[in-house]
């Protein structure tokens, strides 16, 4: 029969017609038995980007967001660890392998210089990214060996300037990281202590 | 007919004795072929060894001597390239004879070389800038070609560190933009040519019929147009809506991607290959770590092959449902098919998201390996993907779309192309397929782990558009039979076999690793010198090269279904453009 084709075809966008509301129904009901909405609550996007979502699929922007997975990665930042007494103890020590490794170049580092003997300090006077530049790939955190540059999460940076970050804009504290990716950082901490107990071990067996 | 004769044991020196010679230089392999039997080889290497399908022709520039063009034949029945070369001094005006009466799909690749090398190529039979547009003084891809905000020859640059101010590169200029003049440029005197040589070389001509005069009518589909799916231009001359000639005009989007490429570090060069074919950052990311760890000769472990392949073959599904979503757009039916398309490929994305850190530059390979591990649950995602929605999903395409009688109106019976001329046009990927030449890199040439995987190559015989579309369906289904046998046999442990290394260490040579992607073959010919960064990093980018068939397809069809010939091709301008 000429036409079945077309019939088959609309029989698929009326049952997906048909599902968006039935869903919105079925959500509903369950209200009454304490369930979740269906729409601006974390269920409700999380069940509708599974994979047994159906109907509507769309998460209306900015009043819902995707929640961003860990290893999600915006424009970098730098870390810096509260001392007790309130000082910020920035991690970087302008070694400058994220400035060698960006791809695109984006990253500018001015290396501190003891005044006396003209000599480094491990600590940056200065430091930009250009965020306009800046391609995301994170090889900056990948290879930094002190993890004091890290992925952010926050990708709603729009602005009407050129977006050049200079130190104060990029300097987060470790409590920040922490909250945006738990897991990478228990294994940087993980590291770290296990790094300082080998160092401890070997200063006692020295002494 | 062509003898059947191991390309590894093929000596073309002991058949060409005084012209072709083994290539010595330690790291690479290959002959060198002097440029006067250039014609006589490569026709024997077609006609008796049976080599039909030119696959890339790329120029190198070994500043300062001399300057090279290397061309890689394959069988279509299998088996490894046969790697030939021409060198010639680097003295203007540097000309070679060109290979197209022998394999037409050397067309736009020769126009790419002259274009960015300035080798001219003899007989070639349109030999116009490609990439670039006709007025442009030089070849940017010569060593001692500088552009714009030229710093350095090689990254990273010295500005950066230690002593870092930041500047930014549009303040150099005093026009403030990326242009430069070539000297003694006054704009005052320019004379354009309104594209003169373009429309020379589309043929137009006037019929008398029934004693009336009749023009041909030259329309330019593009730049901007819904259906080319970028910044595409085709000039197209047209006899009431039959197209007579046509030739694509490319270049808008270009940004010497490989230029880029000679300046990054081979790690660097990474994540700008995801910009390429910007659907498929998974598969383009592995096409270059497969031709950097051939020249590394390094081993990728086991859990990073089988991740390599869960991902280049979702990235295959998402692909080809866009295709079809896109190509159902193209004809007509606004955006539903396409809106589907869309939420699995979302699905898809969350996936690549979740491993990765990004949807679509996902920056995912090392050279020896990947860079993350799936997080927690990743895998049962993957899972409940492949085995439960995703084929259900694609039954459900197929009901919706295959037996659509306007589908049908619209696509059975409009040839692409058939089998003999694709592969002389050097087509690759599902168009090749559709046109029943069963050529799929993953069987032809297995790269990673592809020989362990059960799976057929989908072929459809007609080469018209809707054994196209049929073809992405059945690849999809393929592509899923692959991912459930992967997440099955998928092994614990490391995921690199290198050390993390910001700078890594590559032996002098050349490599070429080629895939599968899914558009067709993704290859990159990679020359290393020892230092940081390539000598030489080119891309052989399928859409780009099946494209060059586009006149070929399109004459004698009607105007509307250049849109959906187009849509089947499966362009990408990231890709195409370079």
């Amino acid at each position: 029969m000429y036409g079945k084709g077309i019939i088959k075809g609309l029989g698929v966008t009326f049952k997906r017609f048909w599902n968006t509301y039935w869903d919105d129904f079925v959500w509903l009901m369950r209200r009454f038995t304490g369930g979740e909405k269906r729409y601006y609550t974390p269920v409700g996007i999380a069940h509708r980007s599974s994979k047994d979502g159906r109907g509507v699929f769309t998460v209306q922007y900015p009043e819902e967001k995707l929640p961003s997975p860990e290893e999600f990665r915006y424009v970098p930042f730098l870390v810096y660890d509260e001392s007790a007494d309130g000082k910020k103890e920035i991690r970087c020590t302008s070694c400058g392998i994220c400035a060698k490794v960006c791809p695109p170049q984006c990253i500018w580092i001015v290396r501190s210089n003891d005044p006396q003997t003209g000599r480094p300090v491990p600590e940056p006077t200065e430091f930009y990214i250009d965020a306009d530049i800046c391609m995301n790939c994170g090889f900056c955190a990948e290879y930094c060996p002190f993890d004091a540059i890290i992925m952010d999460h926050d990708y709603e940076i729009a602005s009407y300037q050129r977006n050049v970050f200079n130190m104060e804009k990029l300097l987060k504290p470790a409590s920040y990281y922490k909250s945006i990716r738990p897991l990478n950082y228990k294994i940087n901490e993980d590291e770290r202590k296990a790094k300082e107990a080998a160092k401890a071990a070997k200063a006692e067996a020295a002494s | 007919m062509a003898t059947l004769v191991h390309t590894e044991t093929l000596d073309l020196a002991a058949r060409f004795p005084g012209s072709v010679t083994a290539d010595s230089r330690p790291g690479y392999s290959g002959w060198i072929v002097n440029k006067d039997k250039l014609i006589e080889v490569a026709t024997t290497l077609r006609d008796e060894f049976g080599f039909d399908l030119l696959s890339s022709v790329t120029g190198v520039d070994y500043f300062p001597d001399k300057m090279e063009v290397v061309y890689e034949a394959f069988k279509t029945i299998g088996g490894p390239s046969i790697r030939f070369k021409v060198q010639v001094p680097r003295v203007d005006p540097i000309e070679i004879p060109s290979v197209v009466s022998i394999w037409p799909g050397a067309d736009f690749q020769e126009r790419e070389i002259w274009d960015l090398y300035g080798i001219k190529f003899a007989n070639h039979p349109d030999l116009r800038r490609i990439l670039m547009w006709e007025g442009f003084e030089g070849h940017p891809m010569r060593k001692d070609w500088h552009e714009p905000f030229y710093e350095e020859d090689n990254k990273p640059l010295k500005s950066r560190w230690p002593d870092g101010k930041f500047v930014s590169a549009e303040d150099k200029n005093i026009y403030k933009d990326n242009l430069q003049f070539p000297q003694n440029f006054d704009p005052e005197k320019v004379k354009l040519d309104g594209e003169a040589s373009l429309y020379d070389s589309v043929q137009k001509y006037t019929t008398i019929d029934a004693g009336i005069k009749t023009d041909h009518v030259l329309i330019n589909m593009g730049p901007q147009h819904p259906s080319t799916h970028g910044v595409f231009r085709a000039a197209v001359v047209l006899d009431g809506e039959t197209i007579i000639s046509l030739k694509p005009v490319m270049g808008y989007l270009h940004r010497n991607h490989e230029k880029i490429g000679e300046r990054n570090t081979f790690l660097q060069n990474m994540p700008y290959t995801d910009r390429l074919d910007y659907f498929n950052s998974m598969s383009n990311n592995w096409g270059y770590s497969l031709a950097v760890e051939k020249l590394m000769n390094i081993k990728v472990p086991e859990r990073a092959e089988y991740l390599r392949v869960i991902m280049a073959e979702l990235s295959r599904i998402q692909n080809h449902l866009i295709l079809i979503g896109m190509l159902l757009n193209d004809l007509g039916a606004f955006f539903t098919p396409a809106l589907y398309a869309f939420e699995e490929r979302e699905l898809i994305l969350d996936i690549f998201e979740a491993a990765s850190g990004a949807r679509m530059m996902c920056n995912y390979h090392r050279f020896g390996g990947v860079s993350r591990d799936l997080p927690e649950g990743v895998l049962e995602k993957i899972s409940g993907l492949v085995e439960e929605r995703l084929p259900r999903r694609v039954d459900e395409f197929d009901r919706f779309l295959t037996e659509n009688e306007v589908l049908l109106a619209r696509t059975r019976g409009i040839k692409v192309i058939n089998g003999e001329d694709a592969v002389k046009y050097s087509i690759t990927g599902p168009v090749l397929r559709a046109a029943g030449v069963p050529y799929d890199i993953r069987r032809a040439q297995p790269y990673g782990i592809y020989d362990r995987f059960e799976f057929d190559v989908a072929l459809r015989h007609n080469g018209d558009l809707y054994d196209n579309y049929l073809i992405r369906l059945d690849e999809i289904r393929q592509s899923l039979r692959i991912l459930q046998q992967a997440i099955k046999q998928i092994p614990d442990g490391p995921i690199n076999s290198q050390k993390p290394q910001y700078q890594v260490r590559v032996p002098a040579g050349e490599a070429y690793g080629r895939i599968e992607a899914p558009k067709g073959e993704l290859g990159y010919y990679i020359v290393s010198t020892g230092k940081p960064n390539p000598w030489r990093y080119h891309v052989r980018a399928p859409s780009f090269i099946n494209i060059t068939a586009l006149e070929k397809m399109c004459v004698g069809t009607k105007i509307a279904d250049f849109v959906a010939i187009l849509g089947v091709i499966d362009i990408v301008l990231g890709e195409l453009d370079r």
